[in-house]
């Protein structure tokens, strides 16, 4: 029996997700809501209906065949009553301008295994494969534990990109089938962790040390996000932290992109981090690498 | 680049296009005094000496490759022996918005006097149009293809080495040769054989005529120079010209002379499609490259120097002044000069050498419209050579393209050529196949694929005009199967191959009698053996290419069709025909249903691309192998120029959404905007096409700068490149998009769907997302500029 999962994108040519040409799985639901989240539309294990007002012609169609009268065209397109809307997907079937769309859908390994096999000409030339990415993979542990064991059998190399929020036992039995983790580390003070991201730091940092020991092939990313987690005394800790792991992982910065932050209204999600905030700029990532290469880091970014 | 190359190529890109009526008076005096006196061959020949000997040259300041086809730079002649504008045509030349040839009264005046009276009535543009049949008018006028003979003669045509250990004079002792050979008791073309040869003889004379005129000129201007070092280069310039072409050249720079005197020669001679091509010249240049550096006679800056001298002399030569539906097809200065590097020699072995990065270093400098440059990219060429090629295409000239050196041997292969001779071949002008120096590889035409399926939809009437223009295939509303509609659609495409060949077929025997290229014919092997012209089936291989237009807006059109009308039946098809008939007039909500709920072309979705395939074999089966008159084969190629806008605006809505009028899809990428699943899905769909049976087919990708904007970027360009190929694609081509575009997109979403932007850690469509983030995105695009 094939697993079901939700996932909310597939990404094909992802070129900054590891090795090669990669296909990206975006996997739905996390256990962190990071204030700079990228993907806030994927934290929710649940799909959801989006809705793009600028491609919306107010035909009306949706509103007609909706089953549960959820939605009504008003002066500013189209509203949808979230109390008795059951995501049944029939305005998105419906919709002829693509302006109502599904966030997330529900399908099985075996399914998604098609999709992702469809780029394995371009994985083989490039030395690619495929990531999986969320949200949190480990959210899903049957889905991805299959998805990881048919990309085995099919010779796929297999990415996995977490926060590290995750079971230990769990974590384990999917590292077996992973060969490489992009292991996302943050804040390194557990309670500006948990102001930031809503969880404590000890679980991932545990599983950071055991996977880093167990001999499996690590990246650790991290966002550098103005204010938050760009301050000396953070990346000192970080860099104290994984200089004296077992086999001292690869780390690369990831620039915080505050035109990410658009999707909020486009999800209709409460922002947190505040306006004006500028991307990290190359010189002060320069910095930041050369001050964690004293502790005998290799750094890109 | 230096200070002097820095200055022509400034002057190069100021100079205004003009037209100039020297060509036209000299020919015409030349026809008038000379009428009847000669063989046709040798009349052309004559003719062509008599421009060589008389026409206006000069030599720019600080110019170290000599020669122009007109007076100065940019200034255009005609032919009024193919085409002789009317007065009209002229004025509109003179003040259409785009492409405009500044002409003054007084050449109107010449026109009116001279030209015209003479050559009105005479010129192959209006014998090939009164000879053509009804049908083919019919057709012609309502767009369902094109003519590319109707005012510029066959070309399409690339130059290979044999010119840098030969020279004239050689060639005219093979000429003289073989005339000694011909055996007039035994072979009944003997004597027609004789006048084409002699033609060929005289035309070689011509050019060293022309060259030795440039030796004078610039031992004329060493003598009144004052700076030393410039009188110094002028009289090397006149040895040079004195060398080359009637010897083989000794050195780089002759070389380089040697390959432009051969160049002006064709192009004085006819104004032959895609000017000319000078083939693999990194290869060709190479010996001479090496063997100087090694007695020190030159360095790489000053190969540069006198490359960039040389790239910057194909930029002086626009285009011949197109009217009518030919500057519709190809509305552009650019005469499609297209610079091969790369590639595999003849013996399978690497092709790529210092002079491929010098080059590629050149064409980064220069940047001009033309020469085009691309690479030949073969499985056995290193990676760096690729990426060397990646680093000036993220630049966003559009060029070098890149194609697929292998998959160029194996369709030529396919139609039988020697691997020898399509190794030494590769492609020109647009991407088009062919072995160089061996072959006259003739595109003869666009073929409007969308609008014969609309002429089958209509029962063989073009909405258009409400003429009946096409068979009888039925109505469309009885159908009731997408294969019976197939089929209708199958009937009418050979019905209108039909014609468009049965045109061609007269409009070649109309070149091989009436208008030989004998000079030429001295440059293309076997035309001297066979005693042959170019444009008569004298060398070795002997191809026309029908060009096919349109693939991405047929498959969804067809993709659409059986979606809802015969699978989901959610549509009838009376509806969607009045839909059509209509322009979606009140009838929104179905346009866009079928944009949207459509499986289209470019998402590597099967139910779309085996549409694609089953158009394609159509195509293939319809045309690819018939015969032509030069003892050579029809084949198809799958490109556009500017013809899809053209084919747009003469065809009605059709149902794939598309609006009446509208641009169809250009080469084989998908309609504009219907990919929404990135590069690799796109390349995954159109690789579904059999390449290795074309002739060329036409990819254009678009990146943001960003994309390619580090290592990793190239890398993963050159991947995407390899993998491509590895399914046999035959050409990519890249558009790295600036702001400018992306303002565009905004006010124009509908037509830029298919642009991809890097966002933050991902990427998205860049009409998908809010304006603020456009906008964002735009002004970062800008700072990325500088």
């Amino acid at each position: 029996m094939t697993k079901t999962g939700v996932i909310f994108d597939i990404k094909r040519f992802a070129v900054h997700d590891g090795p090669g040409i990669r296909t990206t799985v975006f996997l739905k639901g996390c256990p962190l809501s990071c204030w700079w989240c990228h993907n806030p539309e994927s934290q929710s294990a649940k799909p959801d209906i989006l809705y793009r007002r600028h491609l919306c012609v107010r035909c009306g169609t949706c509103v007609e065949t909706c089953p549960e009268n959820a939605r009504s065209l008003t002066e500013n397109g189209v509203e949808r009553d979230a109390t008795c809307c059951t995501i049944c997907g029939t305005c998105v079937d419906v919709c002829p301008s693509g302006a109502t769309e599904k966030v997330g859908r529900e399908l099985t390994a075996r399914d998604l295994m098609e999709e992702i096999e469809r780029d394995t000409p371009f994985y083989d030339q490039s030395g690619g494969g495929v990531t999986f990415s969320g949200g949190e993979p480990l959210t899903q542990p049957d889905f991805l534990r299959e998805l990881l064991e048919r990309c085995g059998d099919r010779d796929i190399h297999r990415a996995v990109d977490t926060c590290g929020f995750a079971d230990p036992s769990t974590l384990r039995s999917i590292a077996e089938k992973t060969d490489l983790f992009l292991f996302d580390l943050k804040l390194m003070d557990p309670e500006r962790h948990l102001e930031y991201t809503g969880v404590r730091n000890e679980l991932i940092l545990s599983n950071l040390t055991m996977l880093a020991g167990s001999g499996k092939t690590v990246h650790v990313r991290i966002p550098v996000i103005p204010t938050i987690t760009d301050a000396d005394e953070n990346f000192d800790a970080i860099g104290r932290f994984v200089s004296r792991l077992p086999k001292p992982p690869h780390v690369r910065l990831l620039r915080h992109h505050p035109t990410a932050m658009e999707k909020y209204a486009r999800f209709k999600m409460e922002r947190r981090l505040p306006d004006g905030m500028d991307t990290p700029s190359r010189k002060e990532l320069g910095r930041i690498a050369s001050r964690l290469t004293e502790y005998g880091l290799e750094v890109s970014y | 680049m230096n200070e002097r190359v820095s200055r022509l190529r400034q002057e190069s890109y100021d100079a205004p296009v003009t037209l100039s009526t020297e060509r036209a008076e000299l020919i015409t005096d030349f026809h008038i005094e000379n009428n009847g006196k000669f063989s046709i061959p040798v009349m052309r020949a004559k003719a062509f000496e008599h421009l060589c000997r008389h026409k206006t040259i000069q030599i720019g300041d600080d110019e170290l490759i000599v020669g122009e086809r007109g007076p100065r730079p940019k200034a255009v002649p005609t032919y009024p022996e193919l085409t002789c504008h009317s007065e009209e045509d002229l004025g509109i030349l003179n003040s259409r918005p785009n492409t405009r040839y500044g002409t003054t009264a007084e050449d109107i005046a010449v026109y009116r006097e001279k030209i015209i009276p003479f050559w009105r009535g005479r010129t192959m543009r209006d014998r090939i149009f009164d000879g053509l049949s009804e049908e083919w008018k019919t057709a012609y006028e309502a767009g369902i293809f094109t003519e590319f003979m109707e005012q510029r003669a066959p070309g399409h045509t690339t130059l290979d080495g044999k010119f840098y250990t030969k020279g004239l004079l050689d060639f005219k002792r093979d000429i003289e040769e073989r005339i000694t050979r011909l055996d007039f008791a035994a072979d009944p073309e003997a004597t027609a054989k004789r006048e084409q040869l002699r033609g060929m003889s005289i035309a070689c004379d011509a050019v060293i005529l022309f060259a030795e005129r440039h030796a004078e000129l610039a031992d004329r201007m060493a003598a009144k120079e004052s700076k030393p070092e410039r009188q110094e280069e002028l009289e090397r310039i006149a040895s040079i010209c004195r060398r080359v072409p009637a010897h083989a050249p000794r050195d780089f720079w002759e070389a380089l002379q040697m390959y432009w005197f051969m160049h002006l020669g064709t192009i004085t001679e006819l104004n032959g499609w895609d000017a000319m091509n000078p083939g693999h010249l990194d290869r060709y240049f190479f010996p001479f490259y090496k063997r100087d550096l090694n007695d020190g006679t030159l360095t790489r800056e000053s190969a540069k120097e006198l490359l960039e001298c040389f790239w910057i002399k194909f930029n002086n030569h626009p285009a011949p002044p197109k009217v009518g539906v030919t500057a519709k097809e190809s509305g552009t200065y650019n005469d499609f000069t297209n610079i091969n590097l790369g590639g595999i020699l003849p013996d399978g072995a690497d092709g790529v050498n210092e002079l491929t990065y010098l080059m590629l270093e050149v064409m980064d400098e220069i940047h001009l419209l033309q020469p085009q440059g691309n690479i030949q990219l073969s499985r056995k060429n290193e990676d760096r050579f690729l990426k060397a090629a990646c680093r000036v295409i993220r630049k966003g000239y559009g060029y070098p393209s890149v194609f697929n050196a292998d998959g160029v041997v194996e369709q030529m292969v396919r139609c039988g050529k020697r691997i020898e001779d399509a190794r030494e071949g590769g492609t020109s002008g647009c991407v088009e196949t062919g072995a160089f120096g061996k072959e006259a590889y003739i595109l003869t035409g666009y073929l409007n694929t969308p609008k014969i399926l609309e002429i089958t939809l209509n029962n063989g009437i073009d909405p258009r005009t409400g003429k009946k223009i096409g068979i009888e295939t039925g109505d469309p509303r009885d159908c009731e199967s997408f294969d019976e509609l197939f089929e209708a659609f199958r009937r009418q495409l050979l019905h209108f191959v039909d014609i468009k060949i049965e045109g061609n077929q007269f409009i070649e025997r109309m070149y091989a009698t009436y208008s030989p290229a004998v000079f030429l014919s001295v440059l293309i092997d076997d035309c001297i053996e066979n005693g042959k012209d170019y444009n008569d089936g004298g060398p070795r291989y002997n191809t026309n290419y029908i060009q096919c237009v349109g693939i991405g807006t047929i498959t969804d059109s067809f993709s659409a069709i059986r979606k809802h009308v015969f699978d989901d039946k959610t549509l009838s098809m009376s509806d969607l025909l009045d839909a059509l008939t209509a322009d979606f007039r009140n009838a929104e909500t179905l346009r866009l249903k079928l944009v949207n709920k459509t499986p289209r072309y470019g998402n590597d979705d099967d139910y779309a691309d085996k549409i694609m395939m089953r158009v394609f074999d159509a195509l293939h089966t319809a045309i690819d192998g018939r015969p032509n008159t030069k003892g050579g084969e029809y084949h198809i190629d799958m490109l556009p120029t500017t013809c899809h806008i053209y084919f747009g605006s003469v065809l009605g809505a059709s149902a794939d959404g598309r609006n009446a009028w509208s641009p169809v899809s250009e080469g084989i990428s998908p309609v504009q905007g219907a990919d929404r699943k990135g590069p690799t899905a796109v390349i995954k769909s159109v690789a579904k096409m059999d390449h290795l049976r074309t002739g060329g087919t036409l990819l254009n990708m678009k990146f943001m700068p960003s994309v390619l904007d580090d290592n990793e970027g190239i890398e993963k360009l050159a991947q995407l490149v390899r993998t491509y190929f590895r399914l046999d694609g035959h050409h990519m081509q890249f558009n790295v998009v600036d702001a400018d575009t992306l303002r565009r997109a905004q006010e124009h979403p509908e037509d830029h769907r298919d642009l991809i932007v890097r966002v933050a850690g991902y990427s998205d469509y860049f009409c998908d997302i809010g304006r603020e983030l456009q906008d964002e995105i735009i002004r970062r695009t800008e700072h990325q500029a500088f």
